[in-house]
């Protein structure tokens, strides 16, 4: 047999391989499932048509080596036919202008990647269809074989803009499916046609001018790329494509040296021809009939809510209701989620007993509780935000406070996070998300938790009552509220100066901009708004949860063990005293408990670093509390009345004059105005909470940021301490 | 090399930071090379037409409602608008 005679017959066999092959990638459960990316610009409907096409069967992920969500979901295509659709950032361009965006080209670029789609969706404003092509265009010259969703057909219609869709289906070369998918119109239609076997576009819209042709052919004969316009775009961008090798970049970057490339104002060409080439196919396609020329509602109401006084006092207003949501609202699920885990917790504690139980309830359940408490907060906070995404009141908020924020290196969207942050810095950070701009983001996110937040309320009740006199000032104040309102000052203060501080001291290769879209007011689509929630508390329970539940068993296991048999003889020791000064049992429960952790890992922590914190004025004793109330600020009063055997039910009144009454070495108060507004300052600053930090680690995708938030706040606690308490005292 | 977005002699043109309320005008050249591919991609071409919509009350951002057909409307800072350069 020849060599030739080999080749063919495997040839056909492959050619049959390859249609079981698809016919089993239709099956569920057979071989892969089709993958789709849907891609369009940001306002286009993207969003709400993936939310149509998966509903509930979405996955967040990570994309290496950026802040960006990977949102994937199912589709049920047909009755046989299973799709893996993935969400792709909304963008204008396959030119990134952020590290974000730049998901979309390492993804489109990389034909054998097991992760390069089948095709692509793109959604387009029929509204605006000749920004929204640019995108469209770009994608077909890749020559993915694509799908044009033509969404916000009802918006188009009221704008008096009608489309003939045979004749733009044929000048793109793709199917065409006009949408509504806000209300779900036209989705079937289009689940139809990704069920097909879809092929490129036969038409091309943009050819590389010939002088680009001798570097172009070079790269993609290189590379073996199949077409000349993947080539160009790596001409471009071959510095920030993630697959390529240091060998490969060095390969391009000389022939582009060689042929005195020049991206800038080539791509400014392309894009000028390209909206040269559009305007010309939609002459034939796109007629405009508007007779009205009334203002469009959107700048009516525009008039209002961007009013140099009313616009402002509705958004203050708006904060208002947020934060009261957040801090007010949701504490009734809080409660019950706290005591519904305390009651499990007594639960298994009455009926069973050994240290497994005391891991479980005390470690283990004390952290899933750590975890739900946050659910409401988050809830609240994001069905907020979607509205007002949704609604298009927030692209007002930023444009309302840009010239403000700008000023401190934080985003007019920075309110927001910064707002929810004096209720809880959980939530606030998540929110962060909604900035586009990455420093900016990533500014926000560093700063938000400087806010003072509700858990840091009973620190302070505890410690203001113990030194500020209750006396009225000025006639109407109360002189302790007055202290207190003074902490929250410094907590915001001290967050925008750190922004501050961190615009000067941040370098970015990426470049900020204003330059957005503007969008219309819509009402707001419930699912979508029910489809962010239920988003953001999956990805803080999974993604966030597990390094709270982690840090909560390691702080159970450092109050509960002690080294060697330090635990059982502090017992004894406790209980020998107990009965030698005839205390009754509840007093000799506390008396244990307080020996125990003076003699746990925690406790021998706090003796460790107390001549790091005695210039602060601090003991072995707050050392304890510090280290406790990393679970959660408010832990400070427990382990304060643990410490002091004031026993499990004392509440903050009885704490207080527990720490009244204890007296320093020459039997002076130990609490004194310095060593308490120390205190005071040190928690305004620290950074005392591992959910905060484990909602930074998950926004941030990485540890960087958390472990610096948490050096940084730490230090400037530290130093503030030190200065309050070396002056006053 | 064609740069069609380019002009030398930038600086006596009127800009769009230059319209008043509700003034339209016709975008001449981008000045700022890096700037005008973003706003070039948002649509704002030599030849097209831009309309100053509003201002933020702080005078900055501003809104343009962009194309003849007033297709959308764009935001952007002053700073940003200095950089679109209008016909005479």
């Amino acid at each position: 047999m020849s060599s030739a005679g080999i080749r063919t017959a495997p040839a056909g066999q492959a050619a049959s391989v390859a249609a079981l092959e698809t016919a089993a990638g239709r099956l569920p459960g057979y071989g892969r499932l089709t993958r789709i990316a849907l891609i369009g610009n940001p306002n286009s409907g993207k969003t709400s048509l993936f939310n149509q096409l998966t509903g509930l069967n979405q996955k967040v992920g990570n994309f290496p080596g950026v802040t960006v969500d990977r949102k994937t979901g199912i589709s049920q295509l047909t009755p046989q036919h299973r799709a893996e659709i993935i969400d792709l950032p909304g963008t204008y361009s396959l030119y990134p202008k952020s590290l974000d965006e730049k998901v979309i080209t390492d993804l489109l670029y990389d034909r054998g990647s097991a992760q390069y789609p089948d095709f692509v969706v793109v959604t387009a404003d029929a509204s605006n269809l000749r920004r929204n092509l640019l995108l469209f265009t770009q994608l077909a010259d890749l020559g993915l074989p694509a799908v044009l969703a033509l969404n916000m057909m009802d918006v188009a219609e009221q704008h008096g803009i009608s489309i003939d869709l045979a004749e733009l289906q044929q000048e793109l070369g793709v199917p065409v499916i006009p949408m509504n998918a806000r209300k779900g119109i036209g989705v079937a239609a289009l689940k139809i046609v990704m069920a097909q076997q879809l092929d490129a576009p036969g038409v091309s819209f943009y050819e590389p001018e010939p002088e680009l042709l001798p570097m172009i052919r070079q790269i993609r004969y290189y590379f073996n790329l199949h077409n000349d316009y993947l080539a160009l775009h790596y001409a471009h961008q071959f510095r920030h494509i993630s697959f390529l090798t240091p060998d490969d970049k060095a390969y391009i970057a000389e022939l582009v040296a060689k042929y005195a490339f020049e991206p800038t104002a080539r791509q400014a060409q392309e894009t000028i021809a390209r909206y040269n080439h559009i305007n010309e196919l939609l002459l034939n396609v796109v007629s405009v009939t508007r007779t009205e020329k009334a203002e469009p509602y959107s700048n009516r109401i525009d008039k209002v809510l961007t009013h140099r006084v009313w616009g402002y006092l509705i958004f203050m207003a708006v904060l208002f209701l947020l934060f009261q949501a957040v801090f007010a609202w949701a504490s009734y699920p809080m409660e019950l989620i706290d005591q519904g885990v305390a009651w499990i917790n007594s639960l298994i504690q009455t009926n069973f007993d050994g240290p497994l139980i005391s891991l479980l309830t005390e470690g283990i359940l004390a952290g899933l509780g750590g975890v739900l408490i946050f659910i409401p907060q988050i809830a609240l906070l994001f069905a907020f935000i979607a509205v007002l995404e949704e609604t298009g009141y927030m692209a007002r908020v930023t444009f309302m406070m840009d010239r403000i924020m700008r000023k401190f290196g934080l985003n007019g969207k920075s309110v927001v996070p910064l707002i929810s942050g004096m209720a809880c810095a959980v939530p606030a950070i998540m929110s962060a998300r909604t900035i586009e701009n990455r420093k900016d983001r990533l500014i926000t996110i560093f700063v938000t938790p400087l806010m003072s937040c509700s858990a840091r309320i009973p620190v302070y009740t505890v410690l203001i009552g113990l030194v500020v006199p209750d006396q009225p000032v000025l006639g109407i104040f109360n002189l302790r509220g007055v202290a207190l309102m003074g902490l929250y000052l410094l907590g915001f203060v001290s967050a925008v100066g750190s922004a501050w501080a961190m615009k000067l001291l941040m370098r970015t290769t990426e470049r900020s901009y204003f330059i957005m879209e503007f969008p219309v007011y819509r009402w707001p689509r419930w699912k979508n708004v029910g489809l962010t929630i239920v988003e953001k508390v999956k990805a803080f329970v999974f993604q966030a949860g597990k390094v709270i539940m982690a840090i909560s068993v390691i702080l159970w296991v450092l109050a509960s063990y002690g080294p060697g048999q330090a635990m059982e003889q502090a017992e004894t020791r406790a209980r020998n005293t107990a009965i030698s000064q005839a205390l009754t049992p509840a007093e000799t429960e506390s008396r244990v408990a307080s020996q125990k952790l003076e003699s746990s890992y925690a406790g021998r922590f706090g003796h460790l670093i107390e001549p790091a914190i005695r210039p602060l004025g601090f003991d072995w004793k707050i050392g304890i509390s510090l280290l406790t109330s990393f679970a959660a600020r408010e832990v400070f009063v427990g382990t304060m009345s643990t410490i002091y055997s004031v026993g499990q039910d004392a509440n903050e009144l009885t704490v207080q004059q527990k720490l009244a009454a204890e007296k320093d070495e020459n039997g002076q108060p130990f609490f004194t105005p310095a060593r308490s507004a120390s205190l005071l300052v040190f928690y305004v600053f620290a950074m005392q909470c591992m959910s905060t930090l484990a909602a930074t680690y998950r926004e941030t995708k990485g540890w960087r940021w958390p472990i610096l938030q948490l050096v940084y706040m730490t230090g400037l606690a530290y130093l503030a301490s030190l200065l309050v308490y070396q002056v006053l005292k | 090399m064609p740069t069609p977005i380019l002009t030398p002699e930038t600086a006596a043109r009127r800009s769009v930071k230059d319209l008043q309320l509700g003034e339209s005008g016709t975008i001449c050249c981008l000045k700022d090379p890096e700037m005008a591919l973003k706003l070039l991609e948002m649509g704002c071409i030599p030849g097209t037409q831009v309309r100053l919509n509003s201002r933020a009350p702080l005078g900055c951002p501003i809104t343009l409602v962009v194309g003849e057909a007033a297709d959308y409307t764009l935001s952007l800072r002053v700073s940003e608008a200095a950089t679109i350069l209008l016909k005479e």
